[in-house]
């Protein structure tokens, strides 16, 4: 294993680089796609059932299957990696931010509305700063998600440390398959570990100190 | 600011008429308010008082335009605010909600600067109104300045929200139960803090209440509302207590109006006794020896700021050296504006039969009312026939 490793260490180093990247990258897209979703939807009463659906169904989908869906769409490569990955980062995302801004107590709003604030200004400065823990809470949970889909998103010949389990699944019996197998999965854990723990800071410095808990 | 000229000071009150004013909500079968017409003058305060559902919050939600009116005008200061800009409008009105609907995520100074920020002052000036705003509402501004909503005790917050309220010098002022959701002795303290504030400011200030007493004590004019927002009846205190239009005024204001005369009695309108002072960090020695002397047994203890901090019996004294410092909150003192009844609250918790009365923004010491004052006072006032007139009316009989 040792051997294996410091063999492919560059190769190692540069997938788990893909790997991140391709997750955080969806994972913002993801984040930015949700949260308007989520304003829009908490802003007409009656789309909030139609949100909470969607995202619950979503989750079920087979992640297999949804990769199945899009390649003969838009092809194999990184895209259909970063659809599939943003498709599902978005989901806890948008349940957490729909359940945070309706926490949002009407009776601040509207004392912030009674003071003169805008509609703009009222979400902005008030709503989404409020609402910001809980949907911070649900990027935490994609990112741990959005890790896990990354590597089945490999099959689509997305990069990343995918990859490395597929070539070892392909491989049972070979020399180095379990290898494959156990490196990729390693890795993929670790990085799962550091993206937590960089997004626990990420929300201490970007949470008012005046609600954090 | 400070400066006030005999005709109306700088950034004062402003008329406020509501001319005919419906609001129907949809789906309800009678307007909640209906055809409410009603002038304040600039620089008055006008207390809605009325019974749970009357419309009184609508009413005052419609001065700001937080809720559109059905029907009819309001002018401020002659000019029709129904076709303004809501935002704007909202930005030259006060508005304090119980509890003081802070923001949680801002601090004391983000929340007190949201208005000046949102009309575009600039930071020093803003800096200065929020330090300038907290000395007057009596909270240090190096202690609460950065602090958070949830940092703060009850009444403090409720502080801050009064702060808020008069962050741009608004020439209207709207409250909605602005100390509903405080205990008894702190609402006092802020009532008497907002009639120093308003003594100064002249602003025109509409506040709902649902206690009658507050109503009495801060109320330049008192409006009684019955269901539908119609006028009960709409006067001064003194002439409402005197002779209450009907029944429903009559009970409204309940069976004790002749103690409430009480709550329209200031503190500072009685002779004040003067007992025995002492400096915090005297000498107990020489205290007792001079207290002693003026045949006395308890002494009134001053800060440097000429503050009460204490009254206590000699004998509790002598345990000391030196005139120790106390910090503890005293809840036997009361403003000279405070109303009479305040300080028969206050007297009940005195070991003394009196309350420590201060007075000015800073809260100096004026001198010890004294519980046989006011049992004198009140006698000489059930004499006076002119001054409490018969009222027919049940509630009276009562007491
Ligand atoms: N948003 C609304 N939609 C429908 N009806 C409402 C709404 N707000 C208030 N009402 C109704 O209008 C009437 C007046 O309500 P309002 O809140 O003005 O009463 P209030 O005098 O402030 O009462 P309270 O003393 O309990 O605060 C009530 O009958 C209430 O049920
Ligand atoms: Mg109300």
């Amino acid at each position: 294993m040792i051997e294996f490793i410091d063999a492919r260490w560059a190769d190692i180093l540069f997938r788990s680089y893909q790997h991140s990247s391709l997750v955080i990258q969806s994972l913002l897209l993801a984040t930015v796609i949700a949260v308007a979703l989520a304003v829009l939807v908490t802003s007409c009463r009656r789309l909030t059932p139609v949100a909470n659906a969607v995202s619950a169904v979503g989750l079920t989908i087979p992640s297999f299957a949804l990769l199945g869906l899009l390649l003969p769409i838009v092809g194999i490569g990184t895209v259909p990696s970063v659809i599939v990955v943003s498709f599902y980062a978005a989901l806890p995302v948008l349940r957490n931010a729909v359940v945070g801004l309706q926490g949002v107590e009407a009776s601040l709003i509207e004392s912030a509305r009674g003071q003169g604030m805008s509609g703009a200004a009222v979400l902005w400065r008030v709503r989404l700063p409020l609402a910001w823990p809980v949907i911070m809470t649900g990027i935490r949970v994609s990112a741990q998600m959005a890790m896990g889909v990354a590597a089945i998103a490999a099959y689509a010949l997305g990069p990343g440390l995918g990859t490395y389990i597929f070539t070892g699944l392909t491989q049972v019996g070979g020399a180095n398959a379990l290898n494959y197998a156990l490196v990729g999965t390693l890795g993929i854990i670790i990085l799962a570990l550091i993206l937590d723990a960089l997004l626990v800071l990420l929300s201490r410095f970007t949470t008012s100190k005046g609600i954090r808990a | 600011m400070n400066q006030t000229t005999a005709t109306a000071p700088d950034g004062s009150g402003a008329q406020l008429e509501l001319v005919d004013v419906v609001k129907k909500y949809p789906g309800q079968s009678r307007p909640a308010v209906d055809g409410l017409s009603l002038t304040v003058p600039a620089g008055q305060t006008v207390m809605f008082v009325g019974p749970s559902g009357c419309g009184k919050t609508t009413s005052l939600k419609m001065i700001n335009r937080l809720i559109e009116p059905t029907s009819g005008q309001i002018l401020i200061d002659g000019e029709d605010i129904t076709g303004q800009d809501a935002t704007q409008l909202r930005r030259s009105i006060g508005y304090v909600i119980q509890g003081g609907g802070l923001l949680p995520h801002m601090s004391v100074a983000e929340n007190i600067g949201l208005v000046p920020g949102l009309l575009g002052w600039d930071k020093a000036r803003t800096k200065g109104r929020v330090e300038e705003l907290l000395e007057m509402v009596g909270l240090d501004p190096a202690v609460y300045r950065d602090r958070f909503p949830r940092e703060l005790s009850g009444g403090q917050q409720q502080r801050v929200g009064v702060a808020r309220g008069l962050a741009a010098d608004p020439p209207v002022i709207l409250m909605d139960e602005p100390f509903g959701a405080v205990d008894p002795i702190t609402r006092q303290r802020l009532q008497d803090e907002l009639m120093s504030i308003q003594e100064e400011l002249q602003k025109t200030i509409v506040c709902v209440t649902h206690d009658i007493d507050e109503a009495i004590k801060l109320g330049d004019q008192i409006l009684i509302l019955r269901e539908g927002a119609e006028i009960a009846q709409y006067g001064a205190p003194e002439e409402i207590l005197a002779a209450p239009a009907d029944d429903f005024v009559a009970d409204f204001i309940g069976s004790g109006s002749k103690l409430k005369q009480l709550s329209l009695l200031r503190v500072g309108d009685l002779p004040l006794s003067q007992p025995q002072t002492c400096r915090v960090g005297e000498s107990v020695d020489e205290v007792v020896r001079r207290v002693e002397a003026a045949g006395e047994r308890s002494v009134v203890i001053l800060d440097a700021q000429n503050r009460p901090k204490e009254y206590l019996f000699l004998r509790s004294l002598k345990r000391h050296q030196t005139v120790p410092v106390f910090s503890h909150e005293l809840q036997t003192v009361v403003d000279q504006r405070s109303t009479l009844s305040d300080a028969l609250d206050a007297m009940l918790v005195s070991s003394h039969g009196g309350a420590m009365v201060t007075g000015g923004s800073r809260g100096d010491y004026l001198g010890v009312i004294s519980y046989d004052t006011v049992t004198e006072h009140i006698r000489t006032l059930q004499t006076q026939t002119g001054q409490i007139r018969a009222v027919p009316s049940a509630g009276w009989e009562a007491s």
